[in-house]
């Protein structure tokens, strides 16, 4: 029963272990990769179970919910853990291509194991107030590895992104205390069970609009996105690609939470306002990704994008939507966290992400070109990858719902993505290289084969494509009911 | 008594929000430092108030009498001050970072395109 906390723990260990081993590069590696794959050992035996035996649920100390602090796994949760676990192999793997030795020094390690035990908390808490701890934790660690450094670039976007996370925070704190005020209670579970109780359409509607807000400033949802593309582009690859990754997600895993437990019967109005601001968020971020001429803004600008595809199938709140947006959100996980990486290897060949500074990759690092390559159609789009079917599963979803609408401006964002990357693809590998540029470095074993083991698991996520969608769609449906999840906590007697 | 604190609250939130509307830095860390008190006492005020009456079992009874102070909101509270202390503390240490390296704590400076 203590398997819940293990994704937790784990890395809780490891970064105290980074913390007393010997200042050596080498060992501090191994022992943060060897983390991150027990890590991901861990979660996946927790979701083979939760697969296997419905949601597992830890009462820590022993103390019943709701008086407690409840770790609950659902399916939703457990594919998420996964996915968490597979970026902090990727991630932690990444370091042995190099990483900066002051960085190394000043604890990057163990920071980016305090990262991933925060993602882990928050997507196994079954409590509100322990989700705002997770967030903070998390935070925390990501604000020490964007602020490590010393550039003008980087200071600037770390404080960017420090003031508005904190910003952001007060606002969950603000709603938490307001629930809790209404409810007595912020084990989700309980608040399962009373909100409709005790929830009135102007109460719903005041904390639903103040954890939209939170959420969607974590998340980048427009209008509240403007901080992403202005810091994620600054610091090293490897974080860039941690946070591109993961705290996105954490932000959009709160909004699914949160829609689905409580405010499922909130007023209409208030969906149509997350289904505008997606669709805005699609729109806008698309947009902006034609208008920029960096590789790694491309890829933030597409990060912005691409989260409205979630909360676009969130917000119909159908199975079959909020199935796609699952299904979206692992894929865009892994490719997102690949594409990164891979701005990381042309940062190591050319010294920049610029794409004027770029091109002829295909013919001086054809290896790098074709690995490359997957991940940026697979974000376009392109059959049969994990792109595309997520974009359908969305756009079906949103057609059964009668959101033709929705679901044409899915298809045209789609185009615009495929365009963006296309662009992006070209001007990186294909056009031939202005002639005083040549590459400085060899792409690194180490961050190649990362992309590559990326790649392979978009591809398996392809070929598993119908297993994975019978799961995810049991995940939604399990959101949608909440009864197994209620039960699953409070245990019979909980309604 | 509600009515005050939720003032007080109301009045921590707006002069917070109008610090971090300023240009200087400082302001806008004295600005996160109020929100996140006034948070606090929204937490404490809209948890319920209860005067003068501890969670605390008599010796005499083995359960607790009805009126009684909710522990909850405090320990949410007692949280939620050690987090946002943390948090100040590294913002202070960041802010004079951004005033060592683009020598300016004026917001607007520092979000210039260089």
């Amino acid at each position: 029963m203590t398997l819940p906390v293990l994704p937790i723990l784990i890395p809780l260990g490891t970064a105290a272990v980074l913390m007393l081993a010997p200042r050596r590069p080498l060992l501090q590696r191994w022992i943060a990769l060897a983390g991150a794959a027990l890590q991901l050992a861990a979660a996946i035996a927790l979701f083979r179970r939760v697969e296997a035996h419905g949601i597992q649920v830890l009462q820590v100390g022993n103390w019943p919910a709701p008086f407690g602090i409840t770790l609950a796994c659902d399916l939703l949760s457990a594919l998420l853990v996964v996915a968490v676990g597979v970026v902090g192999v990727a991630v932690t793997a990444s370091a042995f291509a190099g990483v900066d030795p002051r960085r190394e020094a000043f604890g990057y390690h163990p920071l980016i194991q305090v990262l991933l035990m925060g993602v882990a908390g928050a997507f196994l808490t079954g409590d509100f107030f322990n989700l705002y701890v997770w967030f903070e934790l998390m935070l925390v660690a990501s604000f020490v590895l964007m602020a490590l450094h010393r550039t003008s670039a980087q200071v600037e976007a770390a404080f960017k992104y420090v003031t508005i996370n904190l910003i952001a925070s007060s606002i969950f704190l603000t709603a938490l205390g307001l629930l809790y005020g209404a409810a007595g209670t912020l084990n989700m579970a309980h608040l399962a069970t009373i909100w409709p109780n005790v929830g009135s359409p102007g109460m719903d509607a005041v904390l639903a609009v103040l954890f939209l807000l939170a959420f969607s400033i974590k998340a980048g949802l427009f209008p509240l996105f403007f901080w992403l593309p202005a810091s994620y582009h600054t610091p090293p690859a490897a974080i860039g690609a941690a946070f591109a990754g993961l705290l996105t997600k954490v932000g959009v895993y709160a909004l699914i939470r949160t829609f689905t437990l409580l405010f499922h019967g909130a007023p209409r109005p208030l969906f149509l306002l997350l289904l505008g601001m997606s669709v805005a968020t699609m729109v806008v971020g698309l947009v902006a990704a034609m208008n920029e001429r960096d590789f790694r803004r491309i890829l933030s600008f597409n990060l912005v994008g691409h989260i409205g595809y979630t909360t676009a199938g969130l917000s119909l709140l159908t199975p079959a939507a909020l199935a796609g947006a699952v299904f979206y959100v692992l894929h865009h996980i892994v490719v997102i966290t690949n594409l990164f990486l891979v701005s990381g290897v042309l940062l190591r060949v050319r010294r920049t992400t610029d794409l004027a500074g770029l091109g002829g990759l295909w013919r001086s690092q054809p290896l790098f070109a074709v690995v490359a390559m997957l991940p940026i159609f697979t974000l376009a789009g392109v059959p049969p990858f994990t792109g595309f079917l997520g974009k359908l599963a969305i756009v079906a979803g949103a057609f059964e719902a009668e959101a033709y609408w929705t679901g044409g401006i899915v298809l045209l964002v789609g185009l615009l993505t495929l365009l963006s990357m296309a662009r992006t693809f070209t001007g990186a590998f294909w056009k031939p290289a202005e002639p005083d540029r040549r590459d400085m470095m060899a792409p690194g074993t180490p961050l190649l084969a990362v992309s590559a083991a990326l790649s392979l698991v978009t591809v398996a996520m392809t070929v598993g494509a119908e297993p994975l969608f019978e799961i995810v769609t049991r995940s939604a449906d399990q959101l949608l009911s909440r009864e197994e999840y209620v039960r699953a906590v409070l245990g019979a007697g909980g309604r | 008594m509600e009515v005050l604190l939720a003032l007080a609250s109301g009045v921590l939130y707006a002069a917070g929000i109008y610090l971090m509307l300023r240009r200087r830095l400082a302001q806008l860390i004295i600005g996160l430092g109020l929100l996140s008190n006034g948070t606090n006492l929204l937490i404490f005020t809209a948890g319920g108030l209860t005067r003068a009456r501890p969670p605390l079992v008599p010796n005499a009874d083995t359960e607790l009498a009805a009126p009684y102070a909710d522990p909850v909101p405090q320990a949410l509270i007692l949280t939620a001050i050690v987090i946002g202390f943390g948090l100040l503390a590294f913002t202070l240490v960041l802010a004079h970072r951004v005033h060592a390296t683009l020598g300016t704590d004026d917001v607007d400076e520092v979000g210039r395109e260089r």
